[in-house]
């Protein structure tokens, strides 16, 4: 390098990532769909714990009930949040000033990536006064609740990943939407009685098996019972990051 | 030395050769016209200047370093202003500016961002959001945030398209004022901008350079300037 050139700031990559998380976190909040969005997950969360999984008529002080729909929330609402990831970007020509920006592709990727989980974990704390309210009502096992929590979290992030992945192929929120929402579907899929029937016909039983330990419910129970267990956390994390990892190296290597 | 490098550039897209065998260089006090007809590979070859894109050989260098070696150290001696100035729409200016003087870890971003508004005369609409902007104030943005950090390098991909003529003055009174301290490359379909604002130009076609000289001798080709571009990139 020659002296002949200005001198730059050193390098701070947490800076950049920083303002990558913040401006990421922030721009949810500069739509009104970010708050159909909150408000939305709520109103069904809630709903399908009280109304489909009668959670308060079975008379126990827990929240597996409400945990039961969340692979099926997750599952819509993940790729919703993070159609916009990368495709956004693409459709407005702004990839292309990040991509020349003294910045590497994983430190952007890792903040808007960050930044979706954020917000859906804002979703997802929004839910509390229901744990509240089963506390009012009963005495429920707050360590369970917590670990429940946790559980639907990470289950978040492994839909996110998936999402991201559908975000960076298209310039279309629309179709990284849909491809995110299918491919998070099956996922849910597998498990359910329906798609372990079709698959037991035409596959042994312990391929079967190992294929439904890829479900999302299959890995996210353990949590709501209490069962800090590594190997769904793992799974769950494996997902998101792999699903991070890929869609950077696509928007990398395009 | 050389502030931007172009050695033996090669790019295809499929089939076709977007940029074959461009080589150049561009010293500091220099801006250099990039002429061509659309297609021409004028933006392709920028974009590899830049690391948007990788080239299937040769070597891009940016203030000494190499593009595709030295990412990073390349880009924050580079301003770049992308075709049609894009920009985050929902933010405002000031917030955009301040998110590209954070993210190029910029020390008194607030002072920066403050300067390079009154720079672009962009003050006045400092607090409006990008998205409710003229296109003469979206592409003074997009110049904005490639000046902020006051670089070596700048890559301008035609700055000027589709502006007023009060506009276009504008842009070219603020890159004339800060020319001579940088390596500029400005593209182009104005063959008027040659005249007043290069002092070197570059004419592109079919992905390979045609032409590489002084304004002067550019100038002397014949006083019809799009006759002259006709015959060049024919």
């Amino acid at each position: 390098m020659s002296d002949t050139t200005t001198p730059v700031s050193p390098s701070n990559s947490f800076a950049a990532f920083g303002a990558i998380f913040r401006r990421e976190f922030a721009g949810y909040f500069r739509t009104p769909l970010a708050y159909v969005f909150l408000a939305v997950f709520n109103a069904f969360a809630i709903s399908l714990a009280f109304f489909v999984g009668n959670l308060y008529e079975s008379g126990i002080a827990s929240l597996d009930r409400f945990f039961l729909y969340h692979p099926w929330l997750w599952a819509f609402l993940a790729p919703a949040a993070g159609a916009r990831l990368w495709a956004e970007e693409r459709r407005q020509g702004t990839l292309e000033l990040l991509l020349t920006w003294p910045i590497t592709v994983w430190q952007t990727a890792l903040g808007k990536f960050l930044a979706a989980w954020a917000f859906l974990a804002c979703a997802l704390l929004m839910t509390l006064p229901i744990a509240f309210t089963v506390g009012w009502l009963g005495s429920p096992d707050w360590g369970v609740i917590l670990s429940g929590y946790l559980g639907s979290l990470l289950c978040a992030g492994a839909c996110l990943g998936i999402a991201a992945i559908a975000s960076s192929l298209t310039r279309s929120q629309v179709i990284a939407f849909v491809t995110g929402f299918l491919a998070c579907f099956l996922l849910v899929l597998v498990g359910y009685g329906v798609l372990d029937e079709l698959l037991s016909g035409a596959l042994s039983s312990g391929t079967v098996d190992e294929i439904r330990r890829l479900g999302l419910w299959r890995n996210l129970e353990p949590f709501t019972l209490g069962l800090l267990d590594a190997r769904p956390a793992a799974y769950f994390l494996s997902v998101a990051f792999a699903g991070l990892g890929l869609s950077t190296l696509i928007v990398e290597r395009r | 030395m050389a502030l931007i490098e172009a050695k033996k550039l090669f790019k295809s897209y499929g089939a076709i050769r977007a940029v074959n065998d461009v080589s150049f260089a561009v010293n500091r006090g220099e801006v250099v016209g990039f002429l061509g007809p659309n297609g021409a590979g004028k933006s392709t070859t920028m974009k590899l200047l830049t690391g948007h894109l990788r080239a299937d050989s040769g070597q891009a260098v940016v203030a000494g370093f190499d593009v595709a070696e030295e990412p990073v150290l390349a880009k924050k001696h580079l301003g770049y202003s992308p075709e049609g100035a894009p920009a985050y729409g929902e933010m405002t200016v000031r917030e955009f500016l301040r998110f590209a003087a954070d993210l190029r870890g910029l020390s008194d971003p607030a002072e920066k961002v403050k300067s390079t508004l009154e720079l672009c005369r962009l003050t006045s609409v400092a607090a409006q959001n990008i998205d409710t902007l003229s296109k003469g104030y979206r592409m003074r943005v997009g110049f904005a945030q490639a000046v902020i950090h006051d670089p070596d390098v700048l890559i301008l991909d035609e700055p000027t398209d589709g502006l007023d003529p009060n506009q276009k003055f504008e842009v070219r009174r603020i890159l004339k004022d800060m020319a001579a301290r940088k390596a500029v490359i400005v593209s182009t379909h104005i063959l008027e901008e040659v005249g007043e604002l290069c002092t070197r130009v570059i004419v592109i076609a079919q992905g390979g350079i045609r032409c590489d000289e002084s304004r002067e001798k550019f100038l002397q080709r014949g006083t019809d300037l799009n006759q002259v571009f006709r015959q060049l990139t024919a």
